[in-house]
This record gives C-alpha cells, structure tokens and sequence, in this order.
C-alpha cells in the first residue's frame, strides 16, 4: 500500500470527525487528535526508511498520468519537511491538551488544526501548481480562524490584518499560476520545468516576480513582514508555535526553494534577490526585536530574522549554504516552537506577556525555565547546541561562495541574537522573584512534556547532527543541487 | 488587448485595497482582485468562435474551448467564496468589538 496520499487523508478525515465531535467528552476530543497527528509522525519517519539512494516515489492520484492529472511526488526536500510539520504538530496538539482548557470548543480548535495541517502537508508533497494553491489557501484559512480563536479585540484586530495580506498573497499565486498556464499549457510542475527550460520570456520573468511576492507574503521576508508580528502573538501559543515554527516554512520557504530551484532554475539575479532579501530580514528581524517587551512579540520578529537566515542560505546555493539553511529551517522549528510553548507557559501561569512584569520565574516554574534557557542558548547559535551548526554551516557557504561582507553581518546579528535572548532570561527567567509570582505553580504534565522532548531534540540534534545530516539533510539538499533535473526525474520514473 | 482589461481590473483592487480606510471597502478590494484573475483564467480557455469541449460523432476537429481553466475557475470561486464569508463574519466581530469599520482606529496593536 502507498502511504504517500495517507499525510492528507488522515488530517482531512479527522478534521471531519472532530468537527462533529461537540457532544463528546473532551478527553476523547483530546485522544482523537492526538493519536492522528502521533501516527503521522511514526509515517513521516517510516518514510526515511522507505526511500533510498535519492529516489522519488510519484503517487499518482485518479489514474490520471502526470503532465495531465495531478500527481504526489515524494523526494528528499519533502521528507525534510513532513518530519518537521508533524513532529512540531505533535508537540502542540500534546501541549493544547492543558493549555486550550481556557477556551471553550476544544473540537472546533483541533479540527481547525488539523486542516491546517492537512493543507500543510498538502502543500509538502503537490507536484501540481494548482493543487498548491488550493492546500495553500486550506492551510491559511485555518490559519487564519485559528489566530482569532480567542474573539478579543486584538485577536481579531491581527486576524484580519493577516486575512488581508494573506488574501493578497493567495490572489498573486494564482495569477501567477494562470500565467503560467497561459504561457506552457500544463500544470504539472515537472512539465512546466521541461517546457520553459532555458527559455527567455518577459511573462516568464513576470510570473517569478508574482511568485516571489506571493510566497514572500506568506513567508513574512522583511518587505512583506508585516502580518507576522501581529499575527503570532495573538494566537493561542500551540498555534504561534506552529505558524511561527512550521507555517511559514511549508507555505513560503518550502514553496520557494520548489518552485526557484527545482521549477525555474535558480539563476545568478535569483540567487542575489534571495540573500539580498534575507539579509534585509535578518538584520531588519534582529533590531525590531530587540526593543520588544512583549514576550511572544519578540519571539515573532526574531522569527523574521531567522527566516533571513535562511533565505541567506538558499541564496548561496552550494552544498554548505544549502545544507546550512535546510538544517537552520529544521532547527529553527525545534527551538521557536519550544520558546513560544514556554511564553504559552509563562503566560498560562502568570497571565501576562509584558517582559517587565516577570522576573525570577525559574524558581517557580523550574521546567519552563529551564528549557527556554536551551531553547534560547540554541537560537543564539551557542557550541553545543544545534542551531551553531546550523549557523555555522551558512557561513562556510558564504566564506567558499566569496561573500565576505555577508559572512560579518550574520556574525553579526547571531551577537545580536544572543543580546536579546539573554534580555527575555534576564527579565523573565533569573533575579529576583517578585511577590505577586510566589505562588504560581509549574504548568501541567502535557505541557511539560512536550517542552522538555522539545529541549531535547535541540541537544540531541546539535550533539548527533552527523548521522542527521547524512540521513535527512544530504537527500534533501541532492535535490535542491540536482535543480532543474527535478522534471526529468518525474517524468521519467 | 482583454488580459490587459482583467490586469487593469487586478490593479483597481488592489488599488482598493492599499488606499481605502474601511473594512468593508478592503474586502470589496480583495473580491474586486480575486474577480480579475478569474477573468484572467477564463480568458485563456476561450478561443473564437469555439464549441463547449464534449466529444460527439463527427465533431473530432471542431474548435474546443480549454476546459481545464474552467474547472480551475470554479475551484477558485468556491475557495474565494469560503473566505469571503469568513472575512466579512470577521468584520461584523470586529465592528462589535471596537463600534468602527475605520482601519485607522483599530490600531491597539503596535510594535
């Protein structure tokens, strides 16, 4: 049996079940939804074992054959991400268990969540144009309701702001997506990459730009950022980990680097746009975050920094870069969806997000100290954590790649990165504890887990990113080097 | 010289959209977008003179219009319908909350 086409099914399906689940006991609401995503993950990781010596697996869905119907397509890159989406989904659905007991209708959030997810894997494993945009927009509807799950005003205030943005960006995706129809007569993403392959067009130039708009848009790089801040603050924290964590990779950076590399080609001008673009995010990201004091609303710009790392990344094109912005993408969901459970945490036991208020909670809540001081050391890039390898990795790309200046400036904004972590472990975490806080107690059970398994993920893979890396990431950046020859894979086998 | 028009009609959106300071004015913006590129995308089906695409003793070369642009029109409609609901049931809440479709008052978010 082929279990490519089960990473929709089963969200889809549950979302189903969930939705008339109003009447049923809550626990059961709760088990439901996590027993799918859990089984989704064990999927996702069979799915190593499953592919070898970077081959492809095409599902084809209908028995209609590729340039016509819509096909699967299973390659390195797309394992990469569905690791990273249900791993991180599991951990929120786990931690939602206590945490969404504060809203009412716990079904309607899981069954919401698991559209997104449902889009999201979608969105992973297409390799049609128009069937993107249609788990696109399934993923960011959700999104969108989810970000509003809790009907305050300023809930619904960033929703719509997301709504707007969001709309907009869906609408130039699929005018992109028209044009490019127009111009080739297909669809199919490995057709298109063989019809336009090596040809000059104005309109072909055209739809790029439409494209990088769009996924710009949804990937919140600093000219198109500015939903994000709003947005990820507002949700429910499982939810800002998830977007923060997994949305904007599978819907932006996951959706460029296809359709750049494996579709376009990537190009001298692509390449520039891309590092120049994620430069602008990284140092841009950095400062807006350092004067934040907000917790989760520093979380959401150093979001837009770290996304900038990857761009930066992506845009350097060899084998370092690559792999340094793949490894940063999976580490950077690790440890932003562990930080903003714990802000989830802190603010389910405190009731509040202003940084100034908090001080020495590490007493009172050992756990989420604990495991945002990791969480923190990780994103800063410290030695025995994984996002200094993941860091490092970029800036070899950069040094071989000759690009010197970029090389000190993301030194640079890793300073800066640590600068403002350690200001939320100095405000929140360590001093003195104030006398309004001396009774709160550690979160509960669910919640800890999934925080302290998220904690060690980041240990685990900063300490073990060899073995890693030559399981997930090298299939993964085979594909993204092997570029254009993506169509020929498909078409052929 | 038509697919200008529906570009002509995708920029008067998003005209709308940038510039106009009610809710409502915003959301008709983003129909006004979504309306162009349908347009857009049932242009490039159509061909002169051309005969709906169904298969009939004798007529293997008519003219057929493209039926795939068609199908994707629909599905576009119907994903632009489910957010257009969901935006304008987003408004009637907002207007609840702060007694104003005007963006520039429902600024409590900053940073």
């Amino acid at each position: 049996m082929n279990i490519i086409p089960l990473f929709i099914a089963i969200p889809l399906g549950v979302a189903f079940v969930l939705a008339l689940m109003g009447k049923a006991k809550e626990i059961a609401c709760d088990l439901v939804a996590n027993g799918a995503t859990f089984c989704l993950t064990v999927l996702s990781l069979v799915l190593l074992a499953l592919i070898k010596d970077n081959q492809v697996l095409v599902y084809i869905m209908g028995k209609w054959l590729p340039p016509k119907g819509i096909n699967l397509v299973l390659d390195g890159l797309s394992i990469l991400m569905l690791i990273v989406v249900n791993t991180i989904a599991f951990f929120a659905t786990l931690y939602s268990v206590s945490y969404m007991k504060r809203f009412t209708a716990k079904h309607r959030f899981y069954s919401l969540f698991m559209l997104m997810l449902a889009g999201m894997n979608g969105v992973v494993l297409t390799g049609d144009f128009f069937n993107l945009f249609v788990f696109l927009e399934i993923a960011s509807i959700a999104s969108y309701a989810l970000v509003a799950f809790g009907v305050e005003a300023e809930e619904l205030e960033a929703s719509f702001k997301y709504m707007v943005m969001g709309s907009v960006a869906s609408i130039l995706i699929l005018f992109s997506v028209g044009l490019l129809y127009g111009l080739t007569g297909s669809l199919n993403m490995a057709d298109i990459g063989s019809i336009i392959q090596g040809k000059k067009n104005l309109l072909l130039s055209f739809s790029l730009v439409l494209f990088l708009a769009g996924f710009g848009l949804k990937a919140a790089i600093i000219p198109f950022h500015a939903w994000l801040p709003d947005a990820h603050p507002s949700a429910p924290a499982p939810i800002s980990a998830m977007l923060s964590g997994v949305l904007i990779k599978a819907l932006g950076v996951y959706t460029i680097t296809r359709v750049f590399f494996n579709v376009f080609g990537m190009t001298l001008q692509l390449s520039w746009t891309l590092m120049i673009l994620g430069v602008i995010s990284m140092i841009g990201g950095g400062l807006l975050a350092i004067r934040q004091s907000d917790f989760k609303r520093l979380l959401a710009y150093s979001s837009i920094s770290q996304i900038g790392y990857i761009m930066i990344g992506l845009g350097c094109g060899n084998y370092w870069g690559l792999l340094g912005a793949l490894f940063h993408l999976f580490n950077h969901a690790s440890f932003k969806a562990l930080l903003f459970l714990n802000s989830g945490a802190v603010e389910y036991s405190t009731g509040t997000r202003k940084l100034k208020e908090m001080g020495g909670l590490s007493k009172v809540m050992p756990v989420t100290g604990t495991t945002s001081t990791i969480g923190s050391l990780s994103i800063s890039g410290i030695p025995p954590f994984n996002g200094f390898w993941s860091k490092l990795f970029i800036i070899i790309g950069l040094v071989q790649a000759g690009h010197f200046v970029l090389t000190v400036l993301t030194i640079l904004v890793s300073v800066l990165t640590l600068a403002y972590y350690l200001r939320v472990q100095r405000y929140a975490f360590f001093g003195t504890l104030k006398e309004k806080w001396a009774q709160i107690k550690e979160v509960p059970t669910p919640m800890c887990i999934s925080m302290i398994v998220l904690a060690i993920i980041c240990i685990g893979t900063g300490i073990l990113f060899y073995p890693l890396m030559k399981a997930v990431f090298e299939p993964a950046v085979t594909v993204l080097q092997e570029g254009t020859k993506y169509s020929a894979l498909i078409l052929g086998g | 010289m038509v697919f200008f028009l529906s570009f002509v009609i995708f920029l008067i959106g998003l005209y709308c959209v940038i510039t106009k300071k009610n809710l409502l004015k915003i959301v008709m913006g983003i129909v006004i977008m979504e309306y162009a590129v349908n347009f857009f995308l049932v242009l490039l089906g159509y061909r002169k003179a051309g005969v709906a695409p169904i298969v009939v003793e004798g007529a293997r070369k008519a003219n057929f219009v493209d039926p795939l642009p068609q199908a994707m029109v629909l599905t576009a409609i119907v994903i632009s319908i489910a957010t257009l609901a969901f935006i304008v049931a987003m408004c009637i809440r907002i207007y609840e909350k702060y007694h104003t479709f005007d963006v520039t008052e429902i600024r409590r978010l900053k940073g």
